[in-house]
Parts: structure tokens; sequence; C-alpha cells
């Protein structure tokens, strides 16, 4: 039976078993491949994406779980890359391999959306079930901030000046 | 049902004789002249079919990359409208060197940048070496580089003199143009292109460098190419290949090292709907090399599908030779066999005699456990045989390697397998070994379609390459006032070379040469020694290999000294280099290894050594400040890679025992830097690379088997477990450029060590940290 679901906007059905994960089913069944595999146990995070503005780890989520929800994943936080944290990730560089780093932007995504002045300790409870294998933790917490105090007015050069 | 079994009348191997060359290439110094085609451009060829690799959905057939119309090097063209089109040859995985090197030939060229195209070579021998691996790129293709962006921009400059009717010295480049110093008048390289390309090949001795003044890129900040892509979710990783028409595959491997399957049942598997067939692959041959460790894979159409197949096979395997094999005991026989002479690798007087006679001594064991490499993207790679050949798609660090071990486990020539290097998701040296290649071509062939092998993290953890296990025994004797005297220092670790050649219980060259014999201190008594140790897995390279386990020894050893002799680790080192000087090693019978580079274009210099120490002690307060009641301060300094690196660690133990690293501060020495915020990110993520090293990475094996699986229970550090700040400095440098990408790791290990024992009177002769109670 087909699963329906919103993804980045738009109406998608999907006719796969129902335990598949979602993971899968955008990797392999819509092509979309910028949100990655990395543990499949909810260990690392690269999996992450969006269910109704929460972030869950698509790996361990069964796709008719999903059905009608609003699912966001990498491709859909910002067409142009014009999210502020986009900015903010090139702005310092963060990304070495870059295999984590969707998964990374998603869970920032998330913690902003809610919080919109998160503390260091804010960004390490939302940040700390997505690895880096490359260790570029000391950027991804320094470009949240940097993506704050852009989405307050300032550019993002700017922004990294007045830090 | 169709079950096959492939390579069993594969021909045996050529490399047989060739014992560790393999493993050695990832060091090796190689040729690196620059191939100009001899004379004339309009080779009129394609540079390389594998640009369409780094959209998502490939089709080999129809991979043919926009043909250029000049090509004055292997790693240089032009289109006919002008635009620049260099190759990157080297593998991306996150230290830039996809960017570095085009960005060192863009910037000697005087090209545009931003309207340069970078195109990743396929697997190709006229490249030079492609080994992405042992922290060389910048220093081996460097200059390579330089020649071939200044030969060509020679041509311009002279097709331009011609064009006016001027000297060559009256023009000069400038940004994909030249410009008529005295007429300001300019011709694009475009429109200078058919001049230029008719023109003969500068001699290398009539090539004019750009002086550093004169540099635009080099010595800039110059993000990597592929950084929007990244954010946007575009980027292309060999997990995103695709080919049309193509089987997924996943391979349920023998549980314990050298087993093969005795019989199985696919009954099951194959009523998964979405599995299409089972394949049998065979066991590997000795040499191990990079060939499959055989099993039973599961094909299908979609990764789940197989997956799910996967788990529903039931297999019976052989018995392995490695059945008993078990951590614990090995453990032991390691810190046992140190405890007798080994092989003599380096000798300076008398070690022996000195210890008779000195006012004290001391001596201690280090351990340091297997780990794995767990790039988070695990391998992958999708393969098509077709008409007799092998495409494939993959994220290597060594697309020449992927050629020669497809074409060996083919039987092919290995100019018939084309190998695309896609965008690597972390590579640490695992994925300088393409075992899982060779599975993919393998199905390709069994199943007369594309096949894509996906590792699942639990495949990754268990069948790893994996970072040897080592023992160590220090001994030193010291006079009245604590000054050292002798130094013995063995080592027993199932080495790399087994891997190449079985049953090696010795280290190859580039594993002693890695800290075992090149202690740089000014002891009159040193002896280093190798002590036999027998492999029972498959063994490699992780990102800064042997330099990891004896830098903590050695660097946790000199701490335990200065705390003996009531100073400090910078204090008691720093008397301990004794005065500026290069070592030479081979008044104690040593022939250098030095990463294969020749000592008198990097001499071990204890002069670089002292300051990076210094500059570290100073940036960090080291020694000043006050350590103990759960804070404390640990330093150590080593050169690896050719690169002096210094760390301080200042750790926090709260009253549970549980580590926190507030601060680090690293200071780089490593030669001339192309580009530096590449090179700093490189420190940071080593620092948090170390952590994990130091305070939680630990593989063991029970009866054979891997006993861990995954994240959960292969843990890497987590953000709140890294390193909450890390300071990196680099020192300025006209140096040679040395290693960037995996020096920064061993001095974080015992300056972790070091710090904790500075906080909590804890000494950590074990790793991970995390097996010993602190409080
Ligand atoms: S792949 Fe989902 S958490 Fe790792
Ligand atoms: S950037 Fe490589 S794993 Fe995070």
């Amino acid at each position: 039976m087909a699963i329906t679901m919103t993804l980045n906007g738009k109406a998608v059905s999907v006719d796969v078993p129902q335990n598949m994960p979602l993971l899968w089913v955008l990797r392999d069944e819509l092509e979309m491949c910028g949100t990655k595999f990395g543990c499949g146990i909810g260990q690392c995070g690269a999996c992450t994406v969006h269910q109704d503005g929460q972030p869950i780890r698509s790996c361990l989520t069964p796709v008719a779980s999903v059905a009608g929800k609003k699912i966001t994943t990498i491709e859909g936080l910002s067409p142009e890359g014009a999210h502020a944290l986009q900015k903010a990730w090139m702005e310092l560089d963060v990304p070495q391999c870059g295999y984590c780093q969707a998964g990374q932007l998603m869970s920032a995504a998330a913690l902003l959306a809610k919080n919109s002045n998160p503390t260091d300790a804010d960004i390490e409870n939302a940040m700390d079930g997505n690895l880096c294998r490359c260790g570029t933790y000391i950027r991804i917490k320094k470009a949240v901030h940097l993506a704050v105090r852009m989405l307050n007015g300032s550019s993002p050069s700017e922004a990294n000046n007045n830090e | 049902m169709s079950n096959y079994t492939y390579g069993e009348s594969r021909p045996a191997l050529e490399r047989v004789s060739e014992t560790t060359r393999l493993a050695q290439e990832a060091y090796a110094n190689y040729d690196q002249s620059v191939q100009m085609l001899d004379r004339r451009g309009f080779v009129g060829t394609v540079l390389s079919a594998s640009a369409l690799v780094l959209g998502v959905a490939v089709n080999p057939s129809e991979a043919t990359a926009a043909p250029t119309t000049w090509q004055p090097s292997v790693y240089l063209g032009f289109e006919a409208d002008g635009t620049v089109v260099i190759m990157a040859h080297r593998s991306e995985m996150g230290t830039s060197s996809r960017t570095t090197l085009p960005m060192m030939l863009a910037d000697e060229l005087e090209a545009d940048w931003k309207k340069v195209r970078v195109e990743q070579a396929l697997g190709d021998e006229k490249y030079g070496s492609q080994n992405t691996d042992g922290s060389c790129s910048v220093r081996d293709f460097g200059m390579a580089m330089h020649k071939a962006g200044a030969t060509a921009r020679t041509m311009f400059e002279r097709a331009a003199a011609q064009k006016w009717g001027v000297q060559p010295g009256d023009v000069a480049a400038d940004q994909g143009k030249v410009v008529n110093g005295k007429t300001k008048k300019s011709l694009t390289y475009a429109e200078l292109l058919p001049i230029a390309a008719k023109m003969e090949v500068p001699k290398e001795h009539e090539l004019r460098m750009k002086t550093p003044d004169q540099y635009k890129l080099i010595g800039k900040k110059v993000p990597m190419l592929d950084e929007h892509n990244i954010v946007m979710g575009k980027a292309t990783f060999g997990m995103d290949a695709k080919v049309p028409g193509m089987l997924v595959a996943m391979v349920e491997r023998p549980p314990v090292y050298g087993s093969k399957v005795k019989s199985f049942d696919n009954t099951a598997a194959l009523a998964v709907k979405g599995v299409q067939k089972t394949v049998e692959l065979p066991m590997f041959k000795q040499p191990h090399l990079f060939q499959q460790l055989g099993g039973v894979a599961v094909l299908g159409d979609s990764t789940w599908a197989v997956m799910q197949g996967r788990k529903k096979l039931k297999i019976d395997w052989e018995k392995s030779p490695n059945d008993s094999y078990n951590s614990a005991d090995e453990k032991k026989f390691l810190l046992d066999s140190v405890l007798k002479p080994g092989k003599v690798v380096r000798n300076r007087g008398d070690v022996d005699a000195a210890f008779a006679t000195s006012a004290k001594t001391h001596e201690a064991n280090y351990y340091a456990p297997l780990l794995s490499h767990a790039p988070m993207e695990p391998p992958v790679a999708v393969a098509e045989f077709k008409n007799g050949k092998v495409e494939t798609w993959c994220p290597t660090q060594n697309p020449q390697a992927v050629q020669e071990a497809v074409a060996a486990a083919m039987g092919i020539p290995k100019t018939d397998v084309i190998c695309h290097v896609t965008l690597l998701g972390g590579g640490f040296g695992r994925k300088s070994k393409p075992d899982y290649v060779v599975e993919a071509a393998l199905l390709s062939k069994a199943t007369g379609k594309p096949v894509k092998v996906i590792w699942t993290r639990e495949d990754d953890i268990k069948f790893d390459y994996y970072h040897t296990v080592s023992g160590m025994h220090m001994k030193a004797g010291m006079d009245a006032n604590g000054k050292l005297n002798s130094w013995l220092f063995r080592s027993a670790f199932p080495p790399i070379a087994s891997t190449f050649a079985p049953g090696m219980q010795y280290g190859a060259e580039f594993e002693v040469g890695m800290g075992l014999n090149e202690l740089p201190y000014d002891i009159p008594n040193i002896r280093g020694e190798n002590c036999p140790a027998p492999n029972h897995l498959r063994l490699g390279w992780m990102r800064a290999v042997a330099h990891v386990y004896h830098a903590f020894g050695i660097h946790s050893f000199l701490d335990e000294l200065a705390v003996l002799n009531n100073t400090n680790y910078a204090d008691y080192m720093l008397k301990s280099l004794g005065p500026n000087r290069n070592i030479d090693l081979s008044k104690d019978g040593v022939k250098p290894w030095n990463n294969g580079q020749p000592i008198s274009k990097f001499p071990i210099s204890t002069g670089r050594l002292r300051r990076v120490l210094e500059q570290v002690v100073e940036q960090s307060g080291y020694g000043k400040q006050k350590s103990g009641n759960g804070r404390g301060f640990g330093i150590a300094a080593h050169r690896s890679f050719l690169s002096y690196i210094a760390s301080v660690v200042e750790v926090e133990v709260d009253k549970n025992g549980k580590v926190t690293i507030p601060n680090v501060w690293t200071v780089a020495d490593c030669g001339t830097v192309v580009n530096p915020d590449r090179v700093v990110s490189q420190f940071e993520g080593a620092a948090v690379f170390g952590t994990s090293v130091a305070m939680l990475g630990e593989i063991s094996a029970a009866n054979g088997r891997i006993q861990q699986s995954n994240f959960n229970d292969y843990q890497v550090a987590r953000l709140t477990e890294s390193p909450r700040n890390i300071q990196v400095s680099i020192v300025p440098s006209k140096e040679p450029a040395a290693g960037v990408g995996e020096p920064g790791v061993p001095v974080i290990v015992p300056a972790i060590t070091n710090a904790i024992f500075a906080a909590t009177g804890k000494r950590v002769r074990d790793l991970p940290v995390r097996r010993t109670k602190l409080v």
C-alpha cells in the first residue's frame, strides 16, 4: 500500500514495505542522497531529518510512521543554501570530509527553530548525538553561534569578525 | 536459485615476491617529476571521463567529459574557450587535497581560481602516486603543480610576446590573461591558446616560478571546492554513486579471520521480497593484500531488502587457526614478549653497561589495543564488469591500488580497470585498502550486472584492516642528577607487514621507522628492539600508524622520568634534547626510514622540535598552571611525517572519574604551508581523533570474533567528549612542506594521559583511559 508524506514541501507517495526505514526510502526510492547512512542504529545522527519540525533519526523511522507527516531533508533546508546555518558553515569552513554535515545541519536547524539563542550547553545537548569522525565539533559550535548573530541581522563576515 | 563461486581460477598474484611493496607504497618516495607531454599540445584526448561521477546518477555509457584542446601536462588542460581544467589526482577525504594541489597549480599559472574547473582524475599511473595516504600530497606533488602551472604560463607569455613582437620580459600573465607592460594591452588565455599550444614546451631551467609575494592563493585561506555542495547535501560520496540497473549487495563475512564457508542455506534469504540471488565469495589467498575476506553475498533491488535477506542466511563456517584468538591472552603475550630481547633496530653505546652503573633506573610497560578506522562513510563501491573490463565508482584513497587489486582478482590487465574516485566520507587509511571494490567487481562478474556493495557499520567495525595492538617496554638509566644516560625501548606489535607477507612477526621498515628507532634525545646509550608478535587478523595503517602507540610510550615514559626527577616534562625534555642539531641515526646502525624521504632534505632537527615545545609551553602556560585536585596539564612533543608537533592538553577529572578536556593547544611546524586554514582544521580534527584513541577506542577479540559492532560499543569521541577549545598555531617556515593530516594525532594521546596524571596522580599505561578507574 502506498504511503504518502510531504517531503520538502511536495506530496510524495511510495510503495514500499511498511517497515522500510525512511532513510532507505529517501536514498533508494526517492533519489535523495543528501541524508546519510552512518550506523543504522541511531548512534551517529548522519541520517537526521525533520518530521514536523522535530529532528528524527531516519534510519530508525519506519516509513509507515511518517505517513501524512511533513518531512524536511537537507535538500529542503533551503534550496539556495540561504539558511543562516549553511552560510555560517561556509563562513567558518566547518566541513572536512563532509559526510556527517547534513545531519549536523539538520540537528542545528531544529535547535535554532525552537531556541533562537542557544548557549554552548544547549548546543551540546542538541548536537551530542551527531558524530563527526573528522572532528569538526569546535567549528560546529562556533558556526551555530555565528548563525544566531546572522539571524539577528549581521552579514556572515561581520558576524564572524564581531565574535 | 543461482549460486556462483567466482575467482577460484584466478591466476596467481604477480606480486607475491614483492611482499611489502604495497604497504610501502603508502609512504614511499616516488619520482614526482612532472610528466609533460613531450612537445606541442593538441593531443586531442579527453582529460578524463570522471567528471560525471560527481553528479548523482552515473551512467557509464554516458561518462564522457568535454574534450580539452590543449593539455600541456597530465594535471592541466584547456578547453577551446580558455577554460582551465585542472586534474585533482589525489583523493578528497577532508584534508582538502582536491583543492590545495589544484590551487597551487592555478596560482602558478595565474589562472582565475573562480573560473577553474577541477576534475577528479581516474586511476592512472601517468599521474604518479595517487595514494592519498602518508600525509604527502603537497610534499610530493607541490613542485609538480608549480612546474605544470609555470610551464603553461610561460607558453602563454611567449605566445603573447610573439604576437605583439616584443620580448617575453615585456609581458606578464595576470589572472587568465597576458598584459603588455608597455601598452597595457592584454590578451586572454583563450585568445592565446592556438599559438601557445603550438609552441615548444619550455625546458625546466627556463621556467620562472612566481615568488611568494606574488602568490594570490598559496598561503591564503582557500575553502574546499566541495564545501557548498556539502552544505547543500549535494556532494556525491561513494555511498551515493548509482549506476542504472545495479544490484545492491551485502556480504556475510567469516566471523573469524581465515575461516571460510563450509555450507550455507539461502532459502529464507531468497524468500525476502526484493532479494534476487546469493553468491558465494571465496576466501582470499595469502598474501592477503587487498583481497576480499570471502563469505556469502546477498544481492537485490534495495538496500533494505538485502539487509533483511542477509540476516536470514544460515552459514556453516570452517574452522580457522584463529578460532582461539583472544585479546586478553594477546595482551599478556605482548607484554611478555617485550620483557625478552628482540631484534635490535637501533644501537648506540651499551645500555646494559650503563644501567649497571646508573645512579637510578626506571622502567615501565605500556599497552595500546587494536583500533578500527571507522570513517563516517563505511566502505562502499559500485562496480560493473562488462566486455572483460571493470568500471568502478568508489571512495578510495588509492585508485591505482583499486586497479591492481581488481585486475588481480579478475585476471585482467590493470589498464582494463577504470576507477572513478568519488568523494570519501572520511578515510584515515581504511580506504587505501580496496578489498571492498574487489568484492563489488567479483559480484558484478558473478551476476552480469553492476553491483553496489554496501558495508554496514557492523561490517566496518568487524572486518577492518585493524590498527595493530602493541606492548612496549621502556627502561632508562640516569646519573645522580637525573640526567638520562641510557634508554632501552622495546616494542612488540603484530605487524602490518603480515598483511603483505604472511607470518611476518616483525615490523616493516616503515613501522619500525615510526618512533621506535629514532628517539631524538642526547643520550649516549640507546637501544631499540622490535620483539616478535604474530597476527590473527588483517592489519593495516590508520592515521599516524605506529607513531600512535610509540609516541604514547615514549612521551608517557618521559613524563614519568620528569616526575621521578621532580621536574616537568617540558624542562626534562628540553634538557634531554641537548644542543640544536640534526640527528645522525646512521651512527647507530639505522638507515632512517624518514617517510621515504632523504634525510638531507628532511633532517631530524632537535632545534625545530625544541621550538614547537617552547612555543606551546608559552602559549598554554604549561608549568605555570597549577595541576592537581582534578585539574591537570599534560604535554608531548613529537616529530612525525617529517613535521614537528607539540600539544598541551588540559583535563578536568570530576569526583566520579569523568574526564573532560577544556583546552588543547597545538603548535605545528610542518614546513611550508599552502592552505593554512585547512592545515589548522587538520590539527583540530587530530585533537579529536587523538581523544578517541586515548579515551575510548578499543577493539577486542574473543574466540577469534571481534566483540564490537557499532558506535554503541566502539565509541568515538562525541562533541561533549572532545576538547572544548582547540587552539592551533602554525610555525611560519620556509622549510619544505611536510605532513599535515596525521602528525597531529600522536602527541594528543600521551598529552592526555600525562594531564590525567597531573590531575589525579594516576598513571595510565593501558589504553583506553576509560578502562582505568581514576578516582
Ligand atoms: S544512520 Fe541513523 S543515527 Fe546513524
Ligand atoms: S566532516 Fe567528516 S565526519 Fe564530519
